[in-house]
């Protein structure tokens, strides 16, 4: 059975630039679908080739068991897409953007009406309702796009993008309405440059980049492919950051790099969790006093470094800041010093903890 | 490959499907385009002022000095250049669907329509129903405005009626010419000037404001071929507002305006109509 959504061989050229470059997918039923890199890897390509908006130069592809080329009209009618941008018309109320879309899934204008008051309500927007859409905030212009894409209660979703632009407390937000959608049995090809997106959202990730999928899997495999666990130690004294050193080399594969304006140190291991309740003891009987240890697994970030060679975001004044961030290396230089970036940061940390605490 | 014998056979169409379908589509969008200019009603002032202008520049300014037919007299001039104001009118509506079109793409408007299962022309018909309703609001004012500064007509409801009838035509065929504009360029202020500058010459090389009769021979033949011109003779003729005297040139469309003018219209409506909603299926903003 192929999938929810399926292509083959999908290639696009634009002049002399071959944004999609033999692409294949299968997303199963139910699922949802990461489709991670950086601008112009050729994401928004593979949407817009899956959604009817482009005509792939050659290849096939089947959306909702539908082939995209030959039946377009039956793929629309199975389809939601949220874009890049909140395509809604500004001047015209949130409850209006959603009837006016309802009437054109073909609903019955009393039905188009229930709809929209029901996603209204379901999206927070009930109190919005009736003021144009230019009066709403990114945020909510966003999930006023999203809920235009939901208006049929599609089988299959494409979400180009989603959270980009939005801050923190919006991007949550949007995860937990995604998660609920999928939890429902919506299957949902979501394209991202947010590893850590990728990483909550996606059973199963592709890696796009130069208009080819470069790696494909769960993110634990991708992550496992890569390997290289590490402990993360932040001492409280600065004077203990030799002795610390020493205890970590004993256990770690290799030299503890240490990073001594922020007294973290690190070293790669291979042991996991049982491993870290030893150093956790080691350093307690040598009497350093901890202000945070960590066992850190490769996040997708590093994935994508050792798959590409570049990250994801990459920002090139940023990546100078390296050696200030010790032992979290690149990944440190793409996190950046806006807050935004601090914010996924911490995100990211708890989850690492969590992740460490599930370990057997 | 499984997923080719696979392939689920799409179902029959709902009933209803075809042109009532493609005419439900199109009303859908014409209301929200509707909606959207009584939202900003300034975009609909600034369209009035424009023609208001010109009726009392060419009155007041030029009026005195222009010829038409034998006559100089300023009420046979006020009364010939009403049509052409008209059609100038109608025509410049161009511009304000190409710049809906174009800020439509710009948005991501049009590719969220595209993602829907729309008839296909329904996103440009919409548009150009709704700039046409505009027009003839807009149409309204301004003969009141005439009414006031001494315009007058001379011939029966019918054929006054007739004379707004085409003039409605040929603004609804030049907005296909302004919509496959707006889907062609990169932004709503490119579709603004690419809607408008080349509406000047065709206005102005016409008998829109000046007797043709008068105008060097090479231009004499453009203006007595210009559709536009073809508009505005019928018009001329429908609302007796030939000046005495004035003698019609020789060129058929001159003679036989009316048809001249629907024939136009319709092969501009065709045409634009066919090239837009093509350009439209492969847009890409």
């Amino acid at each position: 059975m192929p999938g929810a959504i399926y292509a083959e061989g999908l290639v696009k050229t634009f002049g002399d630039v071959r944004a999609l470059d033999g692409v294949d997918l299968d997303v199963p039923e139910g699922t949802v679908l990461g489709l991670l890199g950086p601008n112009g890897a050729g994401k928004t390509t593979v949407v817009r080739c899956l959604t009817t908006l482009l005509t792939p130069d050659s290849g096939t592809a089947f959306v909702a068991g539908f082939d995209v080329l030959k039946h377009p009209n039956e793929v629309r009618r199975s389809i939601g897409l949220s874009g890049q941008f909140a395509a809604v018309d500004e001047y015209l109320t949130g409850r209006e953007n959603l009837q006016m879309v309802g009437r054109l899934y073909e609903m019955r204008a009393k039905r188009a009406k229930e709809r929209a008051g029901e996603l209204l309500e379901r999206f927070n927007l009930a109190d919005a309702a009736d003021r144009p859409s230019k009066t709403y905030s990114g945020g909510m212009r966003r999930r006023l796009d999203l809920a235009a894409a939901l208006v049929v209660s599609p089988p299959v979703m494409f979400m180009d993008e989603p959270t980009t632009g939005l801050d923190p407390r919006n991007r949550q937000g949007l995860w937990e309405v995604i998660q609920e959608l999928v939890a429902g049995g919506t299957t949902l090809l979501l394209t991202t440059q947010y590893l850590e997106e990728a990483d909550h959202l996606a059973h199963d990730i592709c890696v796009v980049d130069h208009g080819r999928v470069i790696a494909r899997g769960t993110a634990d495999q991708l992550k496992a492919q890569i390997g290289g666990e590490r402990v993360e130690v932040v001492v409280h004294e600065p004077d203990h950051i030799t002795t610390a050193a020493q205890v970590l080399a004993g256990f770690g594969k290799g030299e503890a790099t240490v990073a001594r304006h922020t007294r973290k140190l690190t070293v790669p291991v291979a042991g996991g969790a049982k491993l870290l309740a030893e150093v956790i003891r080691e350093l307690d009987v040598r009497g350093i006093e901890i202000d945070d240890i960590g066992l850190r697994r490769p996040t997708l970030d590093d994935v994508f470094i050792s798959l590409t060679g570049h990250l994801a975001e990459v920002k090139d004044e940023e990546n100078g800041a390296d050696g200030t961030n010790g032992g979290r290396g690149a990944k440190g230089a793409a996190a950046a010093k806006d807050k935004h970036e601090v914010a996924k940061d911490k995100h990211r940390a708890a989850k690492d903890k969590h992740k460490k605490e599930a370990a057997p | 490959m499984g997923a080719v014998t696979d392939a689920r056979k799409p179902a029959p169409p709902p009933a209803g499907w075809g042109i009532s379908k493609s005419v439900r589509d199109s009303l859908v969008i014409a209301r929200r385009n509707l909606l959207r200019m009584s939202r900003i009603p300034e975009m609909v002032l600034f369209g009035l002022v424009q023609p208001v202008m010109f009726v009392v520049l060419f009155t007041y300014v030029f009026g005195g000095s222009i010829q038409v037919g034998g006559s100089l007299s300023s009420q046979d001039y006020r009364e010939f250049l009403m049509a052409g104001i008209f059609a100038q009118t109608v025509t410049f509506a161009t511009a304000g669907a190409g710049a809906g079109i174009a800020d439509d793409m710009h948005k991501g408007l049009i590719d969220r329509f595209r993602s829907l299962p729309m008839a296909r022309g329904a996103v440009l018909t919409g548009r150009t129903v709704a700039d046409l309703v505009q027009t003839a609001l807009t149409l309204v004012v301004l003969a009141l405005v005439a009414l006031l500064i001494g315009w007058r007509t001379h011939e029966n409801v019918g054929k006054i009626l007739a004379g707004f009838g085409l003039l409605l035509l040929l603004g609804y065929a030049f907005s296909w010419i302004g919509a496959l504009i707006g889907l062609s360029v990169r932004t709503p202020e490119a579709a603004t000037s690419g809607g408008l500058i080349w509406l000047f010459p065709l206005t102005f090389i016409s008998n829109a404001f000046v007797d043709s009769n008068n105008l060097p021979t090479f231009f004499r033949h453009i203006a007595e071929w210009n559709p536009f011109s073809t508009t505005v003779q019928a018009c001329r003729e429908l609302f007796g507002n030939l000046p005495p005297g004035f003698k019609t040139p020789d060129a058929w469309p001159m003679q036989h305006p009316v048809l001249a003018s629907v024939l136009w219209s319709v092969l501009i409506l065709v045409v634009f109509r066919t090239l837009s909603v093509r350009k439209y299926r492969s847009a890409a903003a």
